[in-house]
């Protein structure tokens, strides 16, 4: 690669470019490929029956009225499917000894959680199916389900009676045993006489990722392959499963993610509905489509989040923190999902974030229930440990007195300190979170900011202003597969690409990355503009289908632009190196003396040269080539990460509280991320205004809330409360740049780290706001209820649940139930 | 089956429908407008936005029949109401300001923009987001949608990141 020249500078650039994306003519004119689009001739349609009761034996199933259904096709059951419904995998399971329940598409003989599969019924048309569902006939003899991580940690009630326990598994790290710090306890221990001490335990409300496209799949078995198309953010990884798990050879799947309509985590996932299609296609020897409801989607696509966090943290009496105590507690639903319990584990090396604890000790115990299972939503474990973490510093920061950023500057790693070997391990390559702190905190306008905040104190102002902190790190870029291997992942984390040149100077870049969204058509096509020197707008994107782009490991982790673009940058470069002897044998010129710069080889001291373009052509027509050449400049790469990445950003959030009514809102937001090289401006904006809305949503309003019986009564967007545009309010979104030092483009991850970073800082702010009526807490989401309770009554707010219309017990009457309580 | 005529997309149909189809279910199923999408099964996510006889109507919570008669625009057919490109402005406004990510959102959003700004040719942020409030998007955190209406209304500065 000697040949290929520094960056050229001469023209203008693509990388840093705020381009218009790609993606965006066919998507605002409505010419969209969404699976639910698509319809095959001969197309039959499915409808799920799906169990009312969260635990049940399923004592009879009675088919006959549904099947006698004029246009039904077939009503099948588990039984009848067999073993071709496959079954669906936990890729991650986190200990060898982890308690995992066999995960059927559909339920046979007993059901887990309310929503599970426990037939199917396929019609000529969608509506018919949907009526015909309705007429199969379950008798269920319920089972106690057991609901909730506290009560299921008694394994009193069993989410699945065979298994003889709840716990699945128990997952440790410790600094002093991985030699990579001290002992927490002893730490605690020490602090407790002469140091401080914070305790608090933290609830991380159940989360619906709620992505707006429905799950939608079609599989259509005629031909010699079977192809699959579904509303995934990972068509590699459900190839393989699906050929793992039927016995049907890999080579005779086809998996297409079309259009896909966002994800945020909730299409990384094997489901049944994809099984269960592809079992009903394969039986019927038809094309057939599934598409959910939204109450579908919402009761059986996995969700999000749900744990409690015990946290100790310990320091000496001037604020240096030595030594950080996490318990966690996750649940996982009635199955062990994809990644599953591997959702928390990836927090576990981000609790202590960017300060330098001495000493850290780190335990979640995962668990079963009779609720929908979870999985990755947005962050996926790193969120929560922010939470747990920046929490704890302003806890901290209050205990002594203190501005929160007092402790945090006394504690972070410093610019000149990377690259820094943390208490979990990790290396962080590269980061500045001084100057990432002093921008946001002018932008912000801080220091007016806690003026007003002393003033409205002074003056008693029923509503008080409160300001929230957030100095967030995340590991993203997932992953380096030793790493993944060392903790036992089912697969690797490198990523593909491929770069074909066309005879006519067009460019097709193929990618292993799965796009739903993030605009990779627009970002990849600067990467390889700049690379090759080629325009913008004679590169096409491929992506998203297996024959396609044979290999890949898709979308998720913020690990697109990170892996999967430094595969296209080597891919690229190998082009070059390819192309270059062909140059040299056209312009009849030694290698030594031709340099590729801007799309061209040029003879050194010479006008003599040749667009790389014009190669392509020589090389399509081969008629003259170096004797013995390959005719093919075409390359592939595929990049194993040597290192996770490292984003980071200070986050600043203003709330204003109502302490008449507990009311909140939002006054402003500022935020400046430091995610390295910036590929395309305006698309890293969107990124993270979207992330911020996330996170934020789970601060104020989002929770996924059962009833007593198991069932979800969050379970529409009617009594889901996604954010509107009337309830968030406009960003300042800014950066610093340290470029990362382990990809060539110094980039950094985007997807998740507005939603990681944006949680802790509005609790932060809520609960400044009111800190001096006594508040020391207010769980998620903070709504007017629970902070009014938290004033009026202390502690966090508690549960609310009680006191919202009782959807099933028509005697009670509304709000009678107490709503104070610690929340537990 | 009720007969029903109407004009959709500047092009006159005519078909025998179930009574209980939905306006939305009618323009995908039968006419293939899938550039029109379901989002939800509750009227809540306003992703099946069109317009009826000039009025911006969730195409879920009509019924095929009720729209007899009618003139319904749809995201497929918006750009030649406006006799100016190729996109409406509105739709160039989104691309501009990157109001879209997944885009599944997208085709309601514009109706709904369109027929915000056709009652209120210059809304204040409030104003925008408010006439908004019935459309969901999960991947923009609204701020560029906003700005992407603001900048159709004539009023935002240069769009930038």
């Amino acid at each position: 690669m000697t040949a290929v020249a520094n960056p050229p500078e001469e023209m203008a650039k693509e990388i840093g470019r705020d381009r218009r994306r790609k993606e965006d003519q066919r998507l605002i004119t409505g010419r969209t490929r969404w699976t639910d689009n698509l319809s095959i001739p001969g197309t039959l349609h499915l409808a799920m029956v799906r169990s009312p009761v969260a635990h049940a034996t399923i004592t009879s199933i009675d088919t006959t009225e549904a099947a006698a259904s004029t246009n039904v096709v077939a009503v099948l059951t588990s039984e009848d499917l067999g073993e071709s419904q496959g079954v669906c995998i936990n890729a991650w399971p986190i200990t060898p000894d982890q308690v995992t329940p066999a995960h059927l598409p559909i339920a046979n003989g007993r059901v887990a959680f309310a929503g599970e599969i426990v037939a199917v019924v396929v019609a000529r048309t969608a509506a018919e199916a949907r009526d015909a569902a309705e007429l199969v006939d379950v008798d269920y003899e319920q089972l106690p389900a057991v609901l909730g991580i506290k009560e299921a940690l008694k394994d009193e009630v069993l989410a699945h009676p065979d298994l003889g326990t709840n716990k699945s598994a128990l997952w440790v790290f410790d600094s002093e045993a991985a030699g990579t710090g001290g002992n927490a306890d002893d730490a605690i221990a020490k602090a407790r006489t002469d140091g401080i001490v914070i305790e608090r335990e933290f609830r991380q409300q159940r989360l619906i990722p709620a992505f707006m496209e429905p799950r939608s799949v079609v599989v259509d078995p005629t031909g010699e392959q079977i192809t699959v198309w579904s509303a995934t953010q990972i068509p590699h990884i459900l190839r393989f499963a699906l050929a793992a798990t039927t016995g049907v050879p890999e080579s005779k799947i086809r998996v297409i993610a079309p259009d896909v309509g966002g994800g945020f985590g909730g299409k990384l996932q094997q489901t049944p509905e994809e099984m269960i299609a592809f079992a009903v296609a394969r039986r019927l020897s038809r094309p057939v489509k599934y598409t959910e409801t939204r109450s579908e989607s919402l009761v059986s696509a996995h969700h999000g989040r749900d744990q409690w966090q015990k946290l100790t943290l310990s320091a000496e009496k001037d604020g240096t923190v030595t030594g950080l105590k996490v318990e966690l507690e996750a649940d996982l639903g009635a199955y062990v999902a994809i990644v599953g319990g591997g959702v928390p584990v990836l927090g576990a090396f981000m609790f202590n974030a960017i300060y330098k604890f001495p000493a850290y000790h780190f335990s979640c115990q995962t668990v079963l229930t009779n609720t929908t299972w979870t999985d990755a939503y947005r962050g996926a474990g790193r969120p929560e440990a922010t939470f747990g973490i920046e929490r704890m510093m302003d806890e901290l920061a209050a205990e002594m007195g203190v501005d929160p950023f007092v402790v945090r500057e006394k504690n972070w790693i410093k610019h000149e300190e990377f690259p820094f070997t943390t208490v979990a391990g990790l290396e962080y390559d590269s980061g500045n979170y001084e100057i990432a702190t002093a921008k946001a905190k002018e932008i912000f306008g801080y220091d007016e900011l806690r003026a007003e905040q002393k003033r409205r104190r002074d003056s008693g102002d029923p509503v008080q202003l409160g300001l929230g902190v957030s100095t967030f790190t995340e590991m993203c870029g997932l992953a380096p597969s030793r790493v993944l291997g060392s903790l036992d992942y089912g697969a690797g984390g490198w990523e593909h690409a491929s770069v074909r040149m066309l005879a006519t100077g067009k460019v097709e870049v193929i990618t292993g990355a799965s796009a739903h969204g993030q605009g990779h058509e627009t970002a990849f096509s600067q990467i390889v503009a700049d690379r090759l020197g080629i325009p913008f707008d004679d590169i096409e994107v491929l992506h998203g289908d297996t024959q396609i782009a044979s290999k890949g490991l898709d979308t998720y982790g913020s690990r697109s632009l990170v892996v999967g673009g430094e595969a296209l940058v080597r891919a690229a470069d190998k082009v070059i190196e390819k192309a270059l002897p062909f140059a040299a044998h056209l312009l009849e010129a030694s290698v030594d003396d031709v340099k590729f710069h801007e799309g061209r080889f040029q003879v050194v001291g010479t006008d003599a040269g040749m667009a790389l373009t014009e190669v392509a052509t020589a090389t399509f027509t081969a008629h003259n080539l170096p004797d013995g050449a390959e005719p093919s400049i075409d390359a592939d790469a595929t990049f194993d990460p040597v290192n996770f990445n490292y984003p980071h950003g200070t986050h600043l959030c203003a709330m204003e509280v109502d302490t008449e009514t507990g009311a909140v809102k939002m006054r402003k937001y500022t935020c400046v991320d430091d995610i390295g090289n910036i590929i395309n401006p305006l698309i890293v904006s969107g990124q993270v205004h979207g992330g911020l809305v996330q996170g934020i949503a789970q601060a104020l309003w989002e929770e996924a809330v059962y009833d007593d019986q198991g069932t979800l009564v969050s379970g529409s967007f009617v009594d889901y409360l996604l954010p509107t545009a009337a309830d968030t309010i406009s960003f300042d979104v800014d950066h610093t740049t340290t470029p990362a030092t382990t990809n060539s483009l110094g980039t950094k991850g985007v997807g998740e780290a507005g939603t990681i970073a944006s949680t802790p800082a509005v609790v932060n702010a809520v609960v400044d706001a009111i800190r001096h009526l006594g508040v020391k807490d207010v769980q998620m989401p903070c709504t007017p209820e629970r902070v009014w309770n938290a004033i009026n009554h202390g502690g966090a707010g508690g549960a609310t649940e009680a006191a919202a219309m009782p959807h099933f017990e028509p005697d009670a009457e509304p709000g009678t139930s107490s709503t104070e309580g610690a929340g537990a | 089956m009720t007969r029903i005529n109407l004009t959709v997309d500047g092009a006159k149909v005519a078909d025998d429908v179930e009574p209980r189809m939905l306006l939305v279910q009618y323009l995908r199923e039968k006419l293939g407008k899938t550039g029109t999408v379901i989002g939800c099964d509750t009227s809540n996510c306003g992703a099946c936005t069109v317009h009826l006889d000039g009025t911006s109507v969730k195409s879920c919570n009509v019924l095929a029949v009720q729209a007899d008669g009618a003139t319904v625009t749809t995201i497929e057919g918006l750009a030649a109401t406006y006799d100016g490109g190729e996109l409406h402005p509105v739709q160039e406004s989104f691309r501009e300001c990157h109001g879209l990510q997944c885009g599944f959102c997208t085709p309601g959003m514009i109706m709904q923009s369109v027929a915000l700004l056709n009652d209120n040719p210059t809304p204040t942020e409030q104003e925008i987001r408010v006439g908004l409030e019935g459309n969901l998007c999960r991947c923009t955190g609204y701020h560029n949608i906003v700005k992407a209406v603001q900048h159709a209304s004539g009023q935002a500065s240069e769009m930038h990141a």
